[in-house]
Formats: structure tokens, sequence, C-alpha cells
């Protein structure tokens, strides 16, 4: 089974062999990335537009850099350059934007559902970028795979992520991933940070940073975000420290060959220690590379089966003609 | 207008405990009789074998939008809609724009109702704002049936037990919205495995139940008339019911969508199912139609709440809650309470006749003679499926679009005159009586 969606919307129904032929396929790309010419030909002539309505710098980049090595043309679309501040519907927006014949749209919006309502009135592929705290799957899927070169085969291995859970679509996409890889998932931070039944999902819940971690082959770290005070969900970000922050000494209790995970943008002295994020145990920079690489296997495998449509279409019109 | 008679039906009338094959005579705007093999003399004649004659429904929460937002539906098209649901009677919400706290306004509404009975619901508070009382003594004079607040709760408890003492005075019910909207903050959908699973923000059914629980605790201490509206949660329907057993003058309803749609039916992220309260879980359906069918829940309503096709079709969380109802609400209360087996057909009929005519103490929502003629005849079982096309709201906001349900409204009347009627059949009426009777309906159409 290979893959054969239009879309990438999230991790949640997607399986463990489409998974893994997307991290097959970023492993060929991941190569191209240590070549001196880091470009292929595949999308000469394929339009693609990034489509932002939240700020985002190293996704967008990402994505971008993804896109220019696989050659196809690049629009970007952020929301404060554009006109939604008049008004305009989301549905309007990408209807314009489709009118000058894009092919594919990458989208990131604050509305959990937005890509997915997008789906219904355009006909581009769509890649959720990041939907509210709903799904990141490009980010999850990168994890998979930083995850795959280090540890092997997901299967049994124990993975702990740590943090702000209930607001994160990163932890949301990497749950799906990672149960549906066969990994045992522990989500660990303060009970505000908990969505509601999330053990349904196949993970157990721990509020004991020590316990959560102590045997974990992966641990993977959420950015805290400061405004969280605001909702009462925490006291302090000091306290959040002092629970649940990972530094040097805790990392001592943890297994000597225990990988460090965090996707990023990191609030050093919060959730993570410097010296832990610059560490040896830490492969936050590798995540980083090897998202261009998986972002290519997706735009890569999506064109394909656009691809495909395309030729069908074709014989119905050869067939029509003769 | 000359007399009317329904012959052959099954004629259910739960508020006399009716049930059996009765004709229907109609005369002057009322029921003239109910009865066996009845001599019509020279009332026009319509066989109806086959079909279920019953009260016309009551629905006692809609929001007809006028004044103010008349895009989205009309006193007169929403009383069509109304028609074209089998009901005769509804209570209109005073959320419109502006807000109705005036009698001039209960006047308005009032008056404005074409094929259905219209019974203004006044606001409780000046603006809807939840901090002065309006003048219910003069509201009720002017027609207000009830007061409410109906879009949020009147947050301050104080106000909330003034409004009840001064509405008891009135001799008028207070139908409380409750949600605390601290607890419902920017959510959009129910909290639970659900809302997890969308990434949606929750609401935890406790918004809800905090303040079903405090205002039964005022209203027992007060002896006042309380309806608690669009109950959802099972928690809700458990404190209604202890509150019944301990005497409190409390009556409650619910609606369609809490009986057959579920929080799990929201990661589709149609936004035809944001609604407030939202939707819930499979377990708080289960205790909705517990509470159906074992009287702790009084009436079903609609809450028909429409929205322009512009302002739902949008991103689920930028969406305005609400779905019409009023056209749906016979066929899926058929499908989801009688067909599926949950209670007989006259114990749900009275759930939407006598029962919510009783819980705001209105006229309507019986066959009694003497009583205005206001009528549903219905096939119980025909299996439809609900088109986009087939409303006749002014908005399409329907999450059961392309649903299959069960049961078809085929004549409503209204005051004794047929305002709404489909393939009626027509076997076994004599010649002369089938002209008059095309006739009439030829002048009713153009009315229409």
């Amino acid at each position: 089974m290979g893959w054969s969606r239009k879309h990438l919307l999230g991790l949640e129904d997607v399986g463990r062999d489409e998974i893994t032929a997307i991290l097959d396929t970023a492993s060929k790309f991941r190569e191209v990335l240590d070549r001196p010419v880091k470009k292929v030909p595949t999308f000469r002539g394929i339009t693609v537009v990034n489509l932002f309505f939240e700020a985002s710098t190293r996704t967008r980049m990402s994505f971008e850099l993804a896109e220019k090595r696989l050659s196809a043309d690049v629009m970007n679309f952020s929301a404060s350059t554009s006109s939604l501040k008049k008004g305009e519907t989301l549905r309007d927006t990408a209807r314009n934007i489709e009118a000058m014949k894009v092919d594919m749209v990458v989208m990131r919006h604050p509305s959990p559902g937005a890509p997915h309502f997008l789906t219904q009135h355009i006909d581009a592929s769509i890649i959720n970028a990041g939907d509210g705290p709903h799904e990141h799957p490009t980010q999850a899927l990168l994890d998979l795979f930083t995850m795959r070169e280090n540890v092997g085969d997901l299967r049994g291995k124990r993975v702990t992520i740590v943090g702000d859970i209930v607001h994160s679509r990163v932890a949301r996409s990497d749950i799906w991933g990672l149960v549906t890889m066969g990994a045992e998932v522990t989500l660990c931070g303060p009970k505000t940070f908990m969505p509601a039944e999330v053990e349904a999902m196949g993970v157990t819940v721990s509020h004991d940073i020590r316990e959560a971690t102590i045997d974990a082959d992966i641990v993977n770290i959420l950015r805290i975000q400061r405004e969280r005070q605001e909702g009462c969900f925490l006291p302090s970000l000091r306290e959040y420290t002092h629970l649940f922050g990972i530094d040097s000494e805790r990392l001592a209790s943890m297994r000597p060959d225990v990988l460090i995970m965090h996707p990023g943008p990191i609030n050093r002295g919060v959730e993570l220690a410097p010296d832990v994020a610059d560490g040896p145990r830490s492969v936050i920079l590798d995540q980083v590379t090897n998202g261009v690489a998986v972002r290519m296997a997706v735009l890569y495998l999506l064109s394909r089966v656009r691809a495909s449509e395309r030729v069908d279409e074709l014989e119905i019109l050869a067939e029509v003609t003769i | 207008m000359k007399p009317m008679i329904l012959r052959g039906g099954r004629v259910i009338d739960p508020a006399s405990n009716t049930d059996a094959t009765l004709d229907v005579l109609i005369s002057g705007g009322s029921i003239a009789e109910v009865g066996h093999s009845i001599n019509a003399g020279d009332a026009t004649e319509i066989y109806v074998d086959g079909l279920v004659v019953a009260p016309g429904l009551v629905d006692i929460h809609t929001h007809l939008r006028e004044p103010g937002r008349e895009d989205e539906e009309t006193i007169e098209s929403g009383t069509y809609a109304a028609a074209h649901g089998g009901v005769t009677t509804v209570a209109a919400m005073p959320n419109t724009d502006p807000v109705i706290d005036d009698p001039s306004w209960v006047e308005y509404v009032r008056a404005r109702g074409k094929v259905a009975t219209v019974h203004p619901i006044a606001a409780i508070t000046m603006g809807r704002e939840g901090r002065t009382l309006t003048g219910m003594a003069e509201l009720a004079a002017a027609g207000a049936a009830a007061f409410s607040d109906d879009g949020c709760s009147v947050m301050s408890a104080n106000v909330m037990r003034r409004a009840l003492q001064y509405a008891s005075m009135v001799g008028r019910p207070v139908v409380a919205h409750c949600e605390d909207p601290t607890l419902v903050g920017h959510g959009v959908m129910h909290e639970g495995l659900a809302s997890t699973r969308a990434g949606l923000r929750p609401i935890p059914a406790a918004a809800e139940e905090v303040m079903v629980s405090r205002d039964i605790i005022l209203a027992a201490d007060i002896g006042a008339r309380l309806h608690v509206a669009h109950v959802s949660t099972a928690g809700s329907v458990e404190l209604v019911r202890r509150a019944k057993a301990d005497g409190v003058a409390v009556t409650c309803e619910t609606c369609p969508h809490y009986f057959s749609l579920t929080d799990d039916d929201v990661r589709s992220y149609d936004t035809s199912l944001r609604v407030n309260p939202p939707l819930r879980t499979a377990a708080d359906v289960a205790a909705v139609i517990r509470g159906l069918a074992d009287g702790t829940i009084d009436a079903i309503a609609s809450d028909h709440a429409p929205h322009s096709l512009e302002e739902k079709q949008v991103e689920f969380d930028a969406a305005p809650p609400g779905m019409i109802g009023l056209e749906t609400l016979l066929p899926v209360a058929l499908t989801h309470l009688v067909h599926s087996g949950a209670m007989a057909l006259p114990v749900a009929l009275g759930l939407l006749t006598s029962g919510p005519a009783r819980a705001l103490d209105i006229p309507g929502g019986t066959l009694g003679v003497g009583t205005q003629a206001d009528i549903v005849v219905f096939d119980p079982d025909a299996e439809w499926t609900v088109g986009a096309d087939w409303f006749r709201s002014k908005s399409k906001n329907s999450p059961y679009i392309g649903r299959t349900l069960n049961g078809r409204v085929r004549m409503t009347i209204n005051r004794g005159s047929i305002v709404f009627e489909e393939e009626i059949h027509d076997e076994g009426c004599p010649g002369d009586d089938c002209d008059s009777r095309d006739a009439e309906r030829n002048e009713l159409a153009v009315n229409m």
C-alpha cells in the first residue's frame, strides 16, 4: 500500500503503510539535501501557494524551501498582507487564489477544520500546515522520521510528550502517528493542560515528570505559551518550570540514550534548559533539517495522485474525442 | 368559511387521552365535533384514512429574526415554515434587533403571524443586558407569553432572583437559557473525546448544569414558575427530575437535535451542527430520551434559529450558533423517538402539543370541542430524504439535509383554514365535493 490521497489534513486516519511510504520517500529526499546541488526538477510547472492565516516562520520557510527544492513555482500569502482585513471570507480568498490556477495549497489557519472546509470549495490539493489546536501532520511526520532515524522501528518504543497538550496541534498529530506506528505514548503535564478523555486516543497520562520520563526512549517537549496564565491554565511559568521543566538534573535521571526533541520555537529556561537543548541528547536541529525532506515527500506523493487523476481525465477526453 | 370534516383518520389528542379512528368537524374556525360517523351536512369532506390527525404542534422556542434580520427570516416566512412543519402555535424569542423589551414590539410580533399563532416572549432585562428588569406587567398585558433573555444566561443571580419574583406576580413563566458564559468561554462544542479529537475549543457540560442548578434553587426559594430551555445534558435532566420530585414549579424542554445528533457528528466541522448548548454525547442523548419518556422533560421545541448561507459558509468556530428546525420537528421526533421504539406515538405527540402548551400556559395543543381549530394531519411512516430545496424557511441551515427521516406532514390547519397540504389521497370522494374542494384549495394557494 502506498499513498493515494489527494490531501493531507491530519494523521488521525492515516495508516501505518501510508506513513511508512511517506517516511521512505523522505529518506530519498533527505539524501538530496546533502548533495552540492540540492534541487530536483520534479515540480517544474506546478504551482504551490503557501496560504498562512497565522504567523509562522519556520513552518512556512520549511515548506517554501521544500517547494523550491522540488522546482515548484511558489507563491506566499499571509494574513497581514491579505484582503481578510477587508472582510473577505476564507472561501472567497481561496477561490480567488485557485482561479489563478494553483495546483497545491499549503495552509496554516487558527480555526480547527479550516483546511477540511476548503477541500469542499476548491479543487487544489491541500496540505494542513496547522489548523488551530487540531493537527499539524507534517510536524508529526518529521518527528516520526527523526525518531526512526535514531531508534529504528517505533513499535514498543516509549515516547513521552511533555507540556501543553490541550492547545497543541503537534501533540495531537504526534499521538495519532505514534500510536499508529506502535509506540507507547505517555503525556505529561498539569491537569489543566490535558484534553478531555485523551486516554481514549490510546495514551497514558501522568502528572509526575520523573515517573513519566525515567524509562522513556524519547522525550518530546512542547513549547509553553507565555499567555497561558490568563485562562488560569497555569499559576506561573516559574511553577511550571519547577514541576515539568527539563534541565540537566532531570535529564540525568533518564536513560542515557534518551532522545530529546522539541518542535520549536523553544522558550529557553521555561520548558527546556539551554544546556539540554544544545546538549548531546538533543536532536532538535535534525528535526528542522528533516522537516524539509518530509515536506518534499508529502508534496511529491500528493502531486503524483493529482497527476494520475489528470491522466484519467485526459484518457476520458481522448475517448470522447475518438 | 364553509365547514370542513376530516374523515377516517387516526385521531390522537394527548390532552384528552384520545387515540381512535374518528371524524373531526371544523366549523367557524373552531373544532365543532370529534366523533364516529359525524353527519356533516354540507361540510367539505376530506378523507384522511391511513393518516394521523392530531392537534397542531406547539413550538415554544423559535427565533423568527424580525425585527432586525429579515434577510434570514420574517415572522411571515417563519409561520409559513411552521405550517409546512405542522406547527400552528409558535413562541418567538426576543433576541431580535431591537430586543423585544417594549409592549409595542410585543404587539408588532403578535400581529404579524400569518398562518400560525405567534406568542411573543419578551426579554427579562432591558436590551437583554442582564441589568434592569423589563416592564413585565405591561409586556404581559400586550401579549407576552413568558420572559427570557434567551441566547445567554442572566449572569447575576440577584437579577435572576428579582426577575423570578416579579414574573411570578405577573403570572407568566421565566424561560431560562442555562449556560454560564465564564465556563463557555470561547468554546464551540461539547467537551469530551470528540472535542479532543477535533481540536475545537470545548464547553463542559457543567456550563449548562451549574446554571440549571442555580435557577432551580432560586425558583424553589421564591415559588416562581421556571421553564428551563433546551436541556441537553444527562446532568440537567437529573437536576430537573429531582426538582420536580421536590415539588419545585419547574418545567423544561429539549430540542430534536439533542436526541438525534451527537458531538461526534461535529467532527465533520459542518457548521450547521454548531449550536448552543452544543450537541452532547450518546450517553446524554440516551438520558434526554429517558427524560422525555418518563415525563421529566415536558416539551420538545425546535429552537429554530435561521442563519444566512454566507454566515454559515465559514470556518466552524466563526459560524454563528443555531439551526433551523420548525419544519423537521415532527419527522425527527417520529424517527428518533417513535420509530426507534423509545415511546408510543401518543406520548411523543403529547411532548409536541399539550406538553409545551402547558409549560408556557398558552392555548393550543388540543382537539377539545370549542377550541381554535389547529390541526396537523400526517403520515407517521412515510420515509423520505430531506432536500435543501424542500424548506420554506428563508434560511437553509439544517443539519438534516441529506438525512432520511420517517413521518411527513400532509396537511396543516390553523384557525380552521388549510395553511399547508400535500398529497391527500382523493379516493372515495364524491365528484361534486371534489370540485368545490379544489376551488377552495386554489383560493388558499393564491393567499399563500
